[in-house]
């Protein structure tokens, strides 16, 4: 695999690797594409959900009978009405293993665990009288102890919140002797870093609208990034699989946190209740509390290190905040444990994870998924280890990274190539020259940082995806796949690979997608995997269509079926093109001899165990992404304000499928990773949040972006089609360490503690001017 | 005791009915009227998904009363252009995949186009600040940027005022 330029490889091509324009662009960019809450229906109820006002409660009384009694409610619902249903909360999508019984009350029933969990359910025929009735419900609660701190819930006699001593979920890695290592070390550096909750803040909030149909089937139609989550929801509400049908639509962002349920349980208890249509819309601070945050970490390293800049082992204790309910935190926890290290060999290396209960809000899948929280220490710690022994950072790197064909963290061999050494000189070359120091008060900074990051779910969930192609009469291509599109363009995507295949042009495929009982599965959009899973089930199902025509194509025109060629909705002989005829007269040709035109395709991953329990030996991803982000920094030494002046982001992505789709995934990645480092923060009072508005938790602005340079590298060695990998996460995962490296660069000291505030940095300098340093 | 109040609606160069109470929002009253390619993100004014131009002015319609608008000028994306017919923004939006999601992209577009009637030939400062109220999650903006010079310079060369 050598770096030949790219976009020149990609000419071999007419579809896949351009910048083609997206099928939904079009549509959104001139106001014409309706999302889940743009559908009404006649009859509609309007639903309203009354949340608790305390984090860790009994409750006493919930009267709702001045509510019930109100002109215009249909329906107030509470758990009384329902007291044995509960939803489960783990693995989202198909697969045959067994739950985790973590199963949430839909409604409380006794016991308040976090602030805004449920109390009722009200349903109305307009959103105002839903609003006056939730008015009218009186709520007695009673206060009682709560944790809100992990390292606390872990103290004997704390609050239990989840189990018997709220460990919802441990995860050990073991490989080596640390012991021996760190006695073969010259230096030991120990650091513990902290990493914030954080909010996914899609702008569309979780809203959804369900109804009852002819064949008594509880559909739902839902922004979400998992339409599978069907089975969770009838099971919830004791109804069959086959009578639940969630249909999705272009989603309004996701992030992770469309990858839980939201609205779909409310929805369907309501309109089995009522028998009419019933929609619900979740207001932003109903959202903010509606689905699982990023878990917030502490993260311990401990690194032995030689001189000469070898590492000799490594420990890893970590603690993540599961907050009230257990959701996808022991997942979450598993990515973190197993990309510890990063992308760098750790012959010797011990990880210890915990995931603990509070009455923070609960936390669960976001962008990353507990390997960028990974990422934020392991190259915060590179850094300071690199300054422990002198050493440059870069040259640091290069001697510990990984290479193509070494092991990972579980001793599993990833099948693709490991870049991380390339991208991290390409994006470092790519800063430039240094900004001039502007002198005063202004501190210039550089870091960088490279990542490891999956792409793919865990393999011992067993994923698969499915895919239908099907070429019609006039040459056009349909696709029919349950894959969810949250707005990277995931049905787009299949589009430009069914028109490649077929030799069609992009807007002559159309994807229908999204339907949990019209489309065949294609699980979740979710974990970096949508294309490498259903992108690889369109490939094969547009391959063995293709296939069938290139047969007759042959008989047609007396050659080999190798020598057919299908381009530009034109068939035609390679050698000899002036032989060809459009798609649509060879399709009516196969039609007539009654050649089956379509195909239904299954992708599996591979299928693997667990990891050891004891020693996390094993495969735990498909495969993994590579790359580097390099950021350069001003710092105001007076204020703490931080200015980004440039970012490098270097990725190899495996092969681009639309570019232009890629570096929007990059640019996004960057944006969600400068707020994560700098200014996004959830605070908290004894669990109740005190910022649920985008006026008081801080994304970045137009003002805030810095411009991004994106190095797009093509290794054609991943698992997805055409040897792509994923992006969606590993755009944002090296971003908040390379900020944190370059603060650091800047300032002389580390604000070891995420968000890096101008509070913190001022509090580190002032600090450090007290401990006598600069 | 009903406070209700039928009111006129001139969206998108058509005169629209909707009967009020004086707290309805131009934003619900527009939605209520099928106008759903105007966003609700936040009804607090932090997010920009739901601006519309009042006499060519971009503001947030969850935070303008629908009476106050009566008898003006409302445009929302839709009343820019169509997919057979885009504005250049819309176009530019489209071509250079500035919309993901593509749940801010009414506001953002609805942002820019009133920038660029004000101002044909806009810096990057200038347009940083135009969106500056304007949220996005997806793209970093970058190519929101991109698009919002790309459509300037194709009004500037066909000599669109509008």
């Amino acid at each position: 695999m050598s770096d030949v330029d790219t976009i020149q490889r990609n000419l071999r091509f007419s579809q896949i690797g351009k910048s083609l324009t997206r099928t939904d662009s079009p549509g959104k960019a001139t106001g014409r594409t309706p999302y889940a809450g743009d559908y009404v229906m006649p009859g509609m109820l309007h639903a309203k959900v009354l949340r608790a006002d305390l984090a860790s409660a009994r409750l006493k009384r919930l009267d709702v009978s001045k509510a019930r009694a109100m002109p215009g409610v249909a329906c107030v619902l509470t758990a009384q009405d329902m007291p044995d249903r509960a939803i489960a909360t783990d693995i989202p999508g198909q697969t045959g293993r067994a739950r985790l019984k973590t199963d949430q009350q839909i409604l409380v029933k006794e016991r308040v665990r976090y602030f805004g969990e449920p109390l009722a359910l009200i349903a109305a025929e307009t959103a105002d009288i839903a609003e006056k009735a939730r008015r009218l419900i009186e709520v007695e609660l009673e206060p009682i102890p709560g944790v809100y701190d992990p390292e606390e819930a872990l103290k004997p006699g704390a609050p239990v919140v989840q189990g018997t001593d709220n460990v919802v979920a441990t995860h050990k890695i073991r490989k080596g002797d640390t012991e021996a290592g760190f006695a073969a070390a010259d230096v030991v550096v120990e650091n513990t870093y902290i990493t914030p909750f954080q909010e996914h803040a899609f702008l569309e909030p979780e809203v959804g609208l369900a109804w009852i149909d002819e064949n008594e089937v509880i559909t739902i139609r839902v922004c979400t990034q998992v339409i599978e989550h069907f089975r969770a929801v009838a099971d919830a509400i004791g109804v069959p699989h086959n009578k639940l049908r969630i249909m999705g639509a272009l989603v309004g962002g996701g992030f992770g946190g469309k990858e839980d349920v939201t609205v779909e349980t409310y929805l369907a208890i309501l309109a089995q209740k009522t028998r009419r249509p019933v929609r619900l819309e979740f207001s932003r601070e109903d959202s903010f509390v509606g689905h699982g945050n990023r878990h917030a970490m502490k993260l311990k390293y401990r690194t032995g290190v030689t001189r000469d800049g070898k590492i000799t082992a490594l420990d890893v204790q970590v603690i993540a905040d599961a907050g009230a309910y257990v959701y996808l935190s022991p997942y979450v926890l598993l990515y973190c444990a197993v990309n510890a290290p990063g992308p760098y060999r750790v012959d010797n290396l011990n990880v210890f994870a915990r995931a603990v209960a509070t009455n923070n809000m609960f936390t669960s899948a976001f962008r990353g998924f507990g390997g960028i929280q990974a990422a934020a220490a392991y190259e915060q710690q590179m850094d300071e280890v690199a300054n422990a022994i002198g050493m440059d950072p870069l040259e640091f790197r290069r001697q510990n990274l990984l290479q193509t064909g070494d092991p990972i963290s579980t001793g599993f061999v990833p099948p693709s190539a490991i870049w991380t050494e390339k991208c991290v000189e390409l994006a470092w070359q790519a800063l430039g020259e240094p900004a001039p120091a502007p002198g005063g008060s202004i501190r210039i900074g550089r870091g960088i940082a490279a990542f490891q990051q999956s792409y793919g779910r865990l393999t011992f969930l067993h994923d698969t995806s499915e895919a239908w192609v099907g070429i019609e009469m006039d040459g056009t291509v349909t696709v029919r796949s349950g894959v969810t599109d949250i707005g990277a363009g995931q049905a787009s995507s299949l589009a430009q690979i069914a028109a490649e295949v077929l030799g069609v042009t992009l807007p002559n495929v159309n994807v229908y997608n999204s339907d949990s009982q019209m489309t065949p599965l294609a699980g979740t959009t979710t974990a970096s995997r949508a294309l490498y899973m259903t992108g690889n089930a369109a490939r094969l199902a547009a391959q063995a269509v293709r296939d069938r025509l290139a047969e007759v194509a042959a008989e047609l025109f007396k050659a080999e079926p190798a020598q057919i060629g299908m381009e530009f909705n034109r068939v035609l002989v390679i050698d000899d093109p002036e032989r060809s005829m459009p798609i649509a007269e060879l399709v009516r040709v196969c039609a007539s001899r009654g050649v089956h035109r379509s195909e239904l395709a299954i992708f599996r991953a591979p299928f693997t165990d667990v990891l050891d329990p004891e020693t996390g030996q094993g495969q735990a991803h498909p495969d993994y992404a590579y790359g580097a982000h390099a950021i350069e920094v001003a710092v105001d030494t007076e204020t703490g304000e931080v200015t980004v002046l440039k970012s490098v982001a270097a990725h190899d992505v495996g092969q681009c499928i639309n570019r232009a789709a890629v570096e929007g995934q990059i640019h996004g990645g960057v944006q969600n990773g400068l707020g994560y480092a700098l200014s996004e923060e959830m605070l908290y009072k004894e669990g109740r949040l005190i910022t649920p508005s985008f006026s008081e938790y801080l994304m970045p602005t137009a003002m805030d972006m810095p411009p991004v340079a994106s190095i797009i590298l093509e290794s054609r060695s991943g698992l997805g089609p055409f040897g792509s990998k994923g992006i969606g996460e590993p755009s944002m995962t090296p971003v908040a360490p390379a900020v944190a490296n370059a603060i650091a660069d800047a300032i002389g000291v580390r604000v070891f503690e995420m968000p890096i505030t101008p509070e913190r940095i001022w509090r580190a300098l002032q600090e450090a001017r007290a401990r006598g340093c600069r | 005791m009903s406070t209700e109040k039928t009111i006129t609606l001139h969206v998108n160069g058509q005169d629209e009915i909707a009967t009020v109470p004086p707290h309805r929002t131009l934003l619900e009253a527009l939605r209520g009227l099928g106008h759903v390619d105007v966003k609700c993100g936040c009804e607090k004014g932090d997010c920009g998904a739901c601006a519309v131009l009042v006499d060519g002015e971009a503001v947030d319609s969850c935070l303008t009363l629908a009476r106050s608008a009566e008898g003006r000028e409302i445009t929302t994306l839709q009343g820019l252009g169509t997919p057979e017919a885009p504005h250049p923004l819309q176009q530019s939006f489209s071509e250079l995949g500035a919309a993901q999601c593509g749940y801010c992209t009414p506001g953002m577009i609805i942002a820019s186009e009133s920038l660029l009637r004000k101002n044909p030939s806009p810096t990057d400062e200038d347009v940083r600040i135009a969106l500056s109220g304007n949220l996005c999650r997806c793209t970093g903006y970058v190519k929101i940027f991109e698009a919002v010079h790309a459509a300037a310079a194709v009004k500037r060369q066909t000599g669109e005022t509008k």
